[in-house]
């Protein structure tokens, strides 16, 4: 049986809930932009103004200034963000269990068990469409299709406040024709790729051999071919669904320039502090890390390594990624950015084995220190206790909590 | 030119929780003190106030006869309050 997967997508979202917010701002072209000070001067979003204007995402704001003089910049507010977000996913709830997010402003809907009781798919999109306009004041698009890929890029065609339906019979006449940039997995790194070999509309992949994506662009190519050909059978995830944690990370674009290792050393045990407290949270324990740094000209490296105990200890992991940075690091210019990840996580009933040479004894008084600070930490606020060297010449903002969601994926 | 333009303004609310768990407004306090009785609710559902930026449960309410928008945003309530600026 035929499956129909609606895919939700709110219009500028960051930009339409502050316009909601704030009705004055409606007339201008406005755009969302982190903080300048901070060094997160860039174009998070933007309203139908701003885009007419030029104005793109992730652009610098004097860039975005330039294109737009009028443009007025409104700082993120993520908690409102997140409380729409909430608000839009109890709505599709109504409708189906199943229900996967791909971002914050984005959901699949699978509702090809409500169909009989509540019309076809075209009228549920209706429905949540006005619904949502009317009960959270912002626009939503919707694709309706018979996959996660095509319904996806139905939500795209018609914008905002639309539906656009895709159905299995007159796919290829809707979608064939579209350029093949608009399809999810197709970035701008594979699209490149792709008009290399002259393919350049969805109807081209699907009408190229397999084998030939097979061998140039590996299992993610055929991955494409399948798509293109409405053969993506990939299940829309229930509500419940818990995603399994893989790692845990916390990375910071600093206030300023970091010029030597002894300030690296600091931002990395700060972010460290919230790691530890997250392995903690998540029951896990790290077995490698990883660490991401972006220089001032942003050019990035990363490297990554294992460490010799599992560990949920943020001043163990950070001495650990601070040793993987001294090593690797050649200072050919300041740092801009820092970002720390603990790896390869394990349950907390794994155990190490450990070597005649390692002092158990004083691992487990350390661990039993780094207990009691998280629990002064449960009782007393995150900023109670911390070690010495973070309570002077720090270059991070004090508030550096990660409060975005990120997309997860693509189907599979 | 007489332009319409309104502002969103939170009020005290004397309300009524009913046995089934329904929330009734039956009074609120404007800004100056005064205190507007409501005559009947007519409606309640989930909405947005367009016209200054609020979301919640919205009820159709009548004050002194005529039909008035009150909004219950988390734990608070609001009203669109009608300005009038004159250019």
């Amino acid at each position: 049986m035929d499956r129909t997967i609606l895919h939700c997508d709110m219009n500028n979202f960051y930009a339409s809930v502050e316009c909601f917010l704030d009705p004055k701002l409606k007339p201008f072209p406005i755009a969302v932009c982190g903080s300048a000070e901070e060094r997160h001067g860039i174009v998070l979003a933007k309203n139908y103004k701003a885009k007419g204007c030029g104005v793109t995402t992730g652009e610098a704001i004097w860039e975005a200034k330039q294109k737009c003089p009028d443009l007025v910049v409104v700082p993120p507010h993520y908690e409102e963000y997140m409380k729409f977000a909430k608000a839009a996913r109890k709505i599709y709830k109504e409708y189906t269990d199943q229900v996967e997010a791909f971002g914050m402003d984005e959901c699949w809907l699978d509702v090809t068990g409500s169909v009989r009781l509540k019309g076809s798919g075209e009228k549920i999109a209706n429905e949540i469409r006005e619904r949502i306009k009317f009960e959270l004041g912002i626009t939503v698009s919707a694709g309706v299709s018979f996959n996660k890929v095509f319904s996806k890029l139905g939500s795209d065609m018609k914008k905002p406040d639309a539906v656009t339906c895709i159905p299995k019979e007159h796919f290829k006449e809707i979608v064939w024709d579209l350029p093949a940039s608009e399809m999810i997995g197709v970035g701008r790194a594979t699209e490149r790729k792709l008009s290399y070999y002259g393919i350049r509309t969805i109807g081209d992949i699907a009408n190229w051999p397999v084998d030939f994506f097979k061998h140039k662009l590996g299992k993610c190519g055929v991955d494409l071919w399948r798509f293109a050909n409405g053969l993506d059978h990939s299940i829309v995830a229930s509500v419940d669904t818990q995603v399994p944690v893989k790692s845990v990370g916390h990375g910071i674009t600093t206030m300023q320039d970091l010029e030597n290792s002894a300030e690296v050393w600091k931002v990395m045990l700060a972010l460290c502090q919230d790691i530890g407290h997250k392995l903690y949270t998540y029951k896990k324990k790290a077995t490698g890390i990883a660490i991401y740094i972006r220089d001032n000209k942003l050019s990035v490296k990363q490297w990554q390594c294992g460490i010799e105990f599992s560990t949920q200890s943020p001043s163990y992991i950070a001495r650990e990624a601070f040793e993987l940075f001294r090593q690797r690091y050649e200072w050919q210019n300041p740092i801009r950015s820092v970002t720390v990840r603990a790896i390869n996580l394990v349950d907390m009933s794994y155990t190490d084995q450990f070597n005649i040479f390692c002092d158990s004894e004083a691992l487990e008084k350390r661990e039993k220190l780094e207990r009691i600070v998280e629990d002064i930490r449960r009782r007393f606020g995150k900023d109670i206790i911390c070690n010495g060297c973070l309570l002077d010449g720090l270059k991070i903002p004090l508030d550096c909590e990660t409060k975005v969601i990120m997309p997860t994926g693509v189907p599979k | 030119m007489n332009e319409r333009e309104y502002r969103k303004v939170y009020v005290d609310v004397y309300a009524v929780m009913r046995k089934d768990g329904t929330l009734l407004p039956r009074s609120f306090v404007w800004e100056d003190g005064e205190k507007y009785k409501i005559d009947r609710v007519l409606h309640i559902t989930p909405a947005a106030s367009l016209k200054v930026g609020g979301r919640g449960i919205r009820y159709t309410v009548m004050i002194g006869g005529k039909q008035r928008y009150m909004f219950r945003e988390e734990d608070r309530w609001f009203v669109e309050a009608e300005i009038i600026s004159i250019k």
